[in-house]
C-alpha cells in the first residue's frame, strides 16, 4: 500500500466540527491535530459521545469540517468538491461499520461488488477482484448467500471483503467488533492485523474496547469530550 | 456508475417494491391509455370524415355554374361567392364545355343529370330521384365496397341503386340485384315555331330539333316555339347496390338514388325546371347546360382550376372552404381531447413523485451505504433517474396497449350499435406509429420531470445521517 511522500497517509490539523443543536453549539470535534503514519494501526479510543466516530467521519471524506484541514495522502479533504469526496471514499478509502451495513437483498458477492460498480470498474476484472477479497476473509463459499443467512462474523468479514474490494490505501473501522461476541470479535481483530501487516494497510479503528485497542493496534488516539486527550492521561478512559 | 450498472441497480430496487411499483406503473400506463384513446378518437373521426368525403368524390370536382345561376339558386357558400369574377357573366353551352375540358389538370367535363321520376318495381310506383353517373365515378371510391357491379358500359341499359332506395324497394336488398325496373320519365319535343311569334331563322328550329346536339344537354332549350312533354319509359336491369352517396353535381351532393350511366340518362331528353324559364325568355336555339361538374387530376389543383374557371366568367363551388372548416373543428377537437387525456398523465405523474418520495424514506439507509463506499451524487441521482425512467417507459408502453384495446372496444361497441341500426361499419379510432412514439416519449419524459424532485432530495441526502437512520 503506497504513502504520501511525508509518510503519513492521513492527518489533520486543528480539524474542528460544530452541530447546531438547537439553540446550543456542539463541539463534536475541536481542534484535533493527528497524523497517522503509512501502515500504521491506530486506534481511536473514547467513550460516547468522545467524537471519535465524528473525526472518522471527517477521515472518510463523508462529512466536512467546520474549520482545520483534513489531509489524506496529502490532499486536503476541506477543500475538495463533492464529487472528489465521492473518489476518495471510493479509492482512498475503505469503511467498515459497527452495523455491517450489507445490503440485505443482495447476496455476498454483489455486496462486495458494489464499490466495484460505483467505482466504474471493469466488469471483466470484477469477478477476479470479488473473489481475491472474499478469499481473504475465508468466505468464498459463502459467495451466494444473503446477509441474513451469514452469522455477525460472517457478516463483518463480507464487510470487510467489500471495504478491500477496491483496494483502498486506508480502511476506517467504526466500531468493527462492537456488535460481535468477544471470540468473534477478536476473530474479526486478527483479521484486521492480518490485513495491517500483510497488505501494509494503514488502519483507523473507532473503539471503546481498550484492551483490543492494546493488543493489536500500534499506537492509541485517545478523545474526550471532542478533544484528543495527552498521552499519559488515556489510562482515565473507561 | 456506469449506465448497465445504474439499470441494474435500478431494476433490482423496483423488483423490492415490486407491488408499489406495480401499481405505480399501472397509474401512468392508465394515463397513457386514456391520452391514447382520445388521441385515436379525434385521429380516428378525422380521418372516418375525410375518407366519406373523399369517397364522396367531392374533393376533386368543381361544380360550375352561370353567375345568373348562382345568384338564382341563393347563392353558393360566401367565400366562393366572393371570388365570382368580374367579368360578364357567359353561358354555360358547348364551346364552354370544350373549353374547360382544356384546362391543366382537368380530367373531363360533364353536365349534372338529376331528376325526379317515377320507377314501376314488381307492378308497384315508386318516386325518386335519377342521376347520370359518368364511368370515372367507378374510380373515385365510391363504389368500392358495392354489392354487385359497376355500369358494363356507357350506354347500358342498367341501374345501380343507393342503399336507402334498395330498402324501400325490398328488404333482402342484395336480392334485387340482376331484377328489373321501369323508368318513367317525361321527354321534351319541340314544337314547330308559332306563327304569331316573332320572326325566328329555320335555323334556330333546326337547332332545337337537331337530336345530335340537344341530346346531349340538360337544359335542352326549346325553339322559340316551345315544347311538349311525352311520357317514356326506359326497362333497367339492376346490376348493384352502393352504400356511400356518390357526388351528382352542384348542390345536391350525392341525392341520387337511382344511379344510371350519364350518356343514358342524357340521351333521355328529360324536361328540366328551367326549361320553362329559357323559353320565356326567348332564348335562340343554342342549347346550354345548367351546370358542368369538373372533375380534376388531383384534390390539390382544385384551387388553381378553380380560379382559371372564375377568370373565364363563371361561378364556381368546390368542398375545398368546406374542408378547411373540418379540418379546423378537428384540430380544435384533438386539442380538447389531448388536453383530457393528458390530464391524466399528469395525476399520474404525481403517483410517481409519491413512489420515489417513499423509495427515500424507506432507502435512506441504503443511501447512506452507496455513499459511504464512493457514490456520488450524481450516482444517487441518476439511479432515482432510472427508476422514473424505467415506470415511464414501462406504463408508456403498457399505456398503448391499453389505449388501443379502449379504442378497439370503443369502435366494436359502435359498430355493434349500427349493426342494429342496420347502417355499415366504421372504425372510429385508429393507432398511427408516431402515436405509439409520442405516447411512449410523453410517459417517459413526464416521468423523468416527476422524478427530478425525489432524485435531487435523494442525492443531497447526507450520508453521516443517512447511515444513522434505522
Amino acid at each position: 500500500m503506497t504513502g504520501s511522500s511525508n509518510g503519513f497517509a492521513v492527518r489533520t490539523e486543528g480539524v474542528s466540527r460544530q452541530y447546531a443543536m438547537g439553540d446550543a453549539l456542539v463541539h463534536a470535534v475541536d481542534g484535533v491535530s493527528i497524523a497517522v503514519r503509512a501502515g500504521e494501526f491506530v486506534a481511536l479510543l473514547g467513550s460516547s459521545g468522545s467524537g471519535k466516530s465524528t473525526l472518522l467521519n471527517l477521515l472518510a471524506g463523508l462529512d466536512r469540517p467546520t474549520s482545520g484541514a483534513i489531509y489524506a495522502h496529502e490532499q486536503n479533504l476541506a477543500g475538495m468538491t463533492s464529487e472528489e469526496l465521492a473518489h476518495h471514499r471510493s479509492h482512498t478509502v475503505g469503511m467498515v461499520f459497527q452495523a455491517f451495513n450489507l445490503l440485505p437483498r443482495m447476496t455476498l458477492e454483489e455486496n462486495v461488488e458494489l464499490p466495484l460498480r460505483l467505482a466504474e470498474v471493469d466488469r471483466a476484472e470484477r469477478s477476479g477482484r470479488v473473489r481475491e477479497a472474499v478469499e481473504r476473509v475465508s468466505l468464498a463459499a459463502r459467495l451466494t448467500h444473503r446477509p441474513s443467512e451469514l452469522s455477525g462474523g460472517e457478516q463483518q468479514r463480507a464487510a470487510l471483503a467489500r471495504a478491500l474490494v477496491n483496494r483502498p490505501t486506508i480502511l476506517l473501522a467504526d466500531e468493527p467488533t462492537g456488535n460481535l461476541d468477544s471470540v468473534t470479535g477478536d476473530t474479526i481483530m486478527e483479521l484486521l492485523q492480518e490485513i495491517n501487516r500483510n497488505l501494509q494497510m494503514t488502519i483507523v479503528m473507532v473503539t471503546h474496547d481498550k484492551v483490543r485497542a492494546a493488543r493489536y493496534a500500534h499506537r492509541i488516539i485517545t478523545m474526550r469530550d471532542g478533544k484528543l486527550v495527552p498521552e499519559g492521561a488515556s489510562d482515565e478512559i473507561a | 456508475m456506469k449506465l448497465r450498472d445504474l439499470t441494474e441497480l435500478a431494476a433490482r430496487n423496483l423488483r423490492e417494491a415490486v407491488l408499489r411499483n406495480s401499481l405505480t406503473t399501472l397509474g401512468i400506463a392508465v394515463g397513457v391509455a386514456s391520452l391514447v384513446a382520445m388521441l385515436s378518437l379525434g385521429v380516428g373521426l378525422q380521418e372516418l370524415a375525410s375518407t366519406r368525403l373523399s369517397r364522396s368524390g367531392l374533393f376533386d370536382a368543381v361544380f360550375v355554374t352561370t353567375q345568373a345561376n348562382m345568384r338564382a339558386f341563393g347563392g353558393p357558400p360566401r367565400a366562393s361567392a366572393d371570388r365570382v369574377s368580374s367579368q360578364p357573366a357567359r353561358k354555360l353551352d358547348e364551346e364552354a364545355r370544350r373549353q374547360l375540358a382544356e384546362i391543366k389538370n382537368v380530367v373531363e367535363v360533364y353536365p349534372e343529370v338529376r331528376f325526379p321520376t317515377e320507377v314501376q318495381f314488381e307492378g308497384k310506383p315508386y318516386m325518386t330521384t335519377v342521376a347520370g353517373i359518368p364511368a370515372s365515378a367507378r374510380g373515385d371510391g365510391a363504389f368500392d365496397e358495392m354489392k354487385g357491379a359497376f355500369f358494363s358500359g356507357p350506354e347500358a341499359n342498367e341501374a345501380i341503386l343507393q342503399i336507402e332506395f334498395a330498402r324501400d324497394l325490398s328488404k333482402q336488398t342484395d336480392s334485387l340485384i340482376g331484377k328489373d325496373l321501369v323508368l318513367r320519365y317525361a321527354e321534351k319535343q319541340a314544337l314547330p315555331p308559332d306563327d304569331s311569334a316573332s320572326g325566328q331563322s329555320k335555323a334556330n328550329r333546326s337547332a332545337a330539333n337537331d337530336s345530335a346536339i340537344s341530346n346531349t344537354m340538360i337544359s335542352d332549350v326549346p325553339a322559340p316555339g316551345g315544347f311538349s312533354l311525352v311520357p317514356r319509359e326506359l326497362p333497367l336491369r339492376i346490376i348493384g347496390v352502393v352504400e356511400t352517396e356518390p357526388a351528382t353535381g352542384f348542390g345536391g351532393f350525392g341525392r341520387g338514388r337511382l344511379l344510371i350511366p350519364l350518356q343514358i340518362a342524357q340521351n333521355l331528353r328529360i324536361a328540366q325546371p328551367t326549361d320553362m324559364r329559357e323559353m320565356l325568355r326567348g332564348n335562340t336555339g343554342k342549347p346550354t347546360y345548367e351546370t358542368l361538374t369538373v372533375r380534376v387530376s388531383s384534390p390539390k389543383a382544385v384551387q388553381g382550376v378553380e380560379d382559371t374557371i372564375k377568370g373565364m366568367g363563371f361561378g364556381t363551388f368546390s368542398i375545398l372552404d368546406a374542408t378547411k372548416n373540418m379540418m379546423l373543428f378537428f384540430t380544435v377537437f384533438d386539442s380538447l381531447l389531448l388536453i383530457f387525456g393528458s390530464l391524466a398523465l399528469t395525476v399520474a405523474s404525481l403517483g410517481i413523485v409519491n413512489t420515489l418520495v417513499m423509495a427515500i424514506l424507506e432507502r435512506r439507509r441504503e443511501i447512506g451505504i452507496l455513499k459511504a463506499l464512493g457514490a456520488a451524487d450524481r450516482d444517487v441521482r441518476r439511479l432515482f433517474f432510472v427508476e422514473a425512467g424505467a415506470m415511464g417507459l414501462l406504463g408508456g408502453v403498457l399505456g398503448v396497449a391499453m389505449g388501443w384495446l379502449i379504442g378497439r372496444a370503443l369502435t366494436i361497441g359502435t359498430n355493434a350499435y349500427l349493426k342494429r341500426q342496420e347502417l355499415p361499419a366504421i372504425d372510429i379510432s385508429s393507432i398511427h406509429w408516431w402515436m405509439v412514439a409520442l405516447a411512449i416519449g410523453v410517459s417517459f419524459f413526464v416521468s423523468l420531470a416527476a422524478g427530478m424532485y425525489p432524485a435531487s432530495r435523494a442525492a443531497r441526502l447526507n450520508p453521516v445521517e443517512a447511515l444513522r437512520y434505522e
